[in-house]
């Protein structure tokens, strides 16, 4: 399950309504990682855009994966302006086991920073300033670079 | 015409290309200095699948994406 929101994630909301529709599936674990935005450099909050039909790709690739061991996965990511200490992503495994599901919460967060169709700005005097140094170059970069 | 689309912080609107391929695109924005740095650093992706050739053929009703780099979370 993938949700997408505007600003900030009601992320007690979210996760009591995840949980509840989880805990009477049979799932052993539940393993829930929660980002919260901090203040550092300066900056005010972050920002986001989402492309959203590869994002959908890759989640549903990643999705199968979970199925293939039993787990299910779980996410919510924010559009727009999310200030300092609030949060902008959710991810969650649900598994019969907890060793499934701590080791595929590792994974998928690692793949999702690496490859999720995401921009990150960071938000200073009010500005979305790109946060390109913190960014990772999507398979193929390059591509139409003109020769020199 | 082939639909081209940059995404994120790119900030440019989209544009219809006459091309075959995506060697025509390289070649259709050799010129343009300041998308140049941006595609040193953005991948491709055609009809929302990533591409690395350039001889991937283009048709007339394809979207093509560029995507700078990343930082969900």
């Amino acid at each position: 399950m993938l949700e997408l929101h505007n600003e900030p994630l009601h992320v007690e909301a979210i996760l009591a309504a995840w949980y509840t529709q989880m805990k009477d599936k049979n799932y052993g674990a539940f393993i829930p990682f929660v980002g919260i935005v901090r203040d550092e450099d300066g900056i005010e909050g972050l920002s986001f855009d989402i492309y959203e039909p590869i994002l959908n790709s890759w989640f549903s690739a990643w999705q199968e994966k979970a199925k293939a061991q039993n787990a299910y996965l779980l996410m919510a990511h924010s559009r727009g302006d999310v200030p300092n200490h609030t949060s902008s992503y959710i991810a969650a495994v649900v598994s019969p086991k907890r060793k499934v599901a701590l080791k595929m919460i590792n994974d998928f967060v690692e793949d999702f920073k690496a490859n999720a169709p995401i921009w990150k700005y960071d938000l200073v005097d009010g500005k979305r300033v790109y946060a390109k140094e913190r960014s990772h170059l999507l398979s193929g970069s390059g591509l139409l670079k003109a020769d020199v | 015409m082939a639909k081209v689309e940059f995404l994120g912080p790119i900030s440019r609107p989209s544009i219809d290309v006459n091309i075959s391929n995506l060697q025509e695109l390289k070649t259709h924005f050799k010129d343009d200095q300041q998308l140049q740095e941006w595609l040193a650093i953005c991948a491709v992706a055609v009809n929302d699948t990533l591409i690395c050739s350039l001889d991937t053929p283009i048709n007339p009703n394809d979207k093509i994406s560029l995507l700078p780099p990343v930082c969900g979370g």
